[in-house]
């Protein structure tokens, strides 16, 4: 699985929404993606990608694409 | 200067004549932006006959007591804006807090408590075990203030357990497990006071007696929440320490002042034993009879003023709370702003007392 796919599946078990939906999604954007669904998400980013984030990246991390930048920018991460 | 720029400054980095400026200037800005989206802060206000002109700082603004919030539903945004709702803890039957946040207002809360919680932990997130039980964070619509102080933490913990079943027990074999796989390293305690006394504190004393020990010297404790409940059993916070620490080895232990009507601006102890006011928020003492301010050294009632609200018209609050201004800008352990203590909460026939006065000058 590429990281793209990793990333992409993440959110889509996470929040049960479809590729489409996860693309263009926002922290609160839908009630799946509360301040609890953002700690299980990145948890599960952090598992996924055998990382530790930061707490500002945590905080800043405020969309689908904000995220993919943030693991891109401070973790190495390539998508 | 906006919000985002406050953030900015290191929580406790300005002396008294910045910190006031910078406060005055936000919070006069938060009772207009108030007046103009809250029509029931807007008649307060009115009634009170409030001229801005007349404010030569932010001790002069009018301030709201917090039980205000368990009578009337008070919103600065449309209803279809919040996305949380917040409750304070209350017995059953008793009313409740509801604080209304949007977007915001949600994620300044967050913002302003990983600023201030980050000065003492640092920037590191460590494993944490959270001194209570996993179903205190079900509702996610309707957070106590016990479930929004756990996940507003949680932020901390770069893995986490729950110490405590849904009954109440200490999960013994969960917490050795926990501590063996993090041996060597700085572990996050989180929890309310009481809770950590009641169910964490007493099983491990009675464990002990049984010959099962835990070593938590490489612990740092965090707890807020108040010692009204733990008042009835005369503990004070000088032994709640020292007995902690002679059980398990728990050393560094940090209580922490809020309120869920301020979510975000914490007040937390510094290795002096002193509650500290973050630049984001201030204390300001008041006697009982006239409202003035208290000096240092001076027993008065807790008038607490937050930068973040924008959501409610929370921003300057009279608590019901006694407290103690020790100092400011001059703690030994190098924070600036005001330190303090809480004596405890008023007493009920002195709150009633107190909204008559309150009331006689609101008149
Ligand atoms: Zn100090």
């Amino acid at each position: 699985m590429t990281n793209e796919e990793k990333y992409l599946s993440i959110f889509k078990e996470s929040f049960d929404v479809d590729e489409a939906t996860a693309r263009t999604l926002k922290y609160q954007d839908i009630p799946a993606w509360d301040s609890v669904g953002h700690m299980s998400l990145i948890a599960a980013l952090e598992d996924a990608f055998d990382i530790m984030m930061d707490t500002d990246d945590i905080i800043d991390f405020s969309s689908f694409e904000k995220g993919k930048e943030i693991l891109a920018k401070n973790y190495d991460i390539e998508f | 200067m906006t919000f985002e720029e406050l953030l900015q400054i290191p929580p406790y980095s300005l002396g008294h004549e910045e910190k006031h400026a910078l406060l005055t200037e936000r919070l006069l800005g938060l009772t207009e932006h108030h007046l103009a989206h809250c029509p029931e802060y807007r008649r307060m206000l009115d009634s009170v006959g409030y001229d801005s002109g007349s404010i030569s700082g932010y001790e002069d603004l009018p301030f709201l007591p917090v039980r205000l919030f368990k009578e009337l539903s008070l919103r600065s945004v449309p209803q279809e804006d919040v996305v949380k709702t917040m409750t304070s803890s209350g017995t059953t039957g008793q009313a409740v807090s509801r604080i209304y946040l949007d977007r915001t207002t949600s994620a300044n809360q967050q913002k302003t408590m990983v600023k201030i919680v980050s000065d003492f932990l640092g920037a590191s997130r460590l494993p944490m075990i959270i001194l209570d039980c996993p179903s205190v964070v079900k509702d996610r619509n309707m957070f106590s203030a016990r479930g929004a102080g756990i996940l507003g933490f949680s932020i901390f913990g770069a893995r986490k357990i729950y110490a405590l079943d849904d009954d109440m027990r200490l999960d013994v074999d969960g917490l050795r497990a926990f501590l063996e796989k993090f041996q060597g390293q700085d572990v996050l305690l989180f929890g309310f006071t009481f809770m950590v006394w009641q169910h964490f504190y007493k099983e491990l004393v009675r464990l002990k007696e049984q010959g099962v020990t835990f070593d938590l010297s490489r612990g740092i404790l965090i707890h807020g929440g108040g010692w009204k409940k733990l008042a009835s059993e005369a503990v004070s916070p000088q032994e709640f320490h020292d007995r902690l620490r002679d059980v398990c080895g728990l050393d560094r232990i940090h209580d922490y002042y809020g309120m869920v009507e301020q979510t975000g601006c914490i007040y937390m102890q510094c290795e002096c034993g002193h509650l500290h006011a973050s630049v984001f928020s201030d204390v300001i003492m008041r006697r009982s009879l006239d409202f003035g301010v208290c000096g240092v050294g001076e027993p008065g009632i807790i008038q607490v003023v937050s930068t973040i609200p924008e959501s409610y018209p929370g921003h300057s609050l009279l608590t019901e709370d006694e407290g103690v201004l020790l100092g400011e800008d001059d703690c030994p352990c190098g924070r600036k702003g005001k330190y303090f203590k809480i004596n405890g909460r008023l007493k009920n026939a002195e709150i009633r007392g107190c909204s008559d006065t309150y009331a006689a000058r609101f008149a």
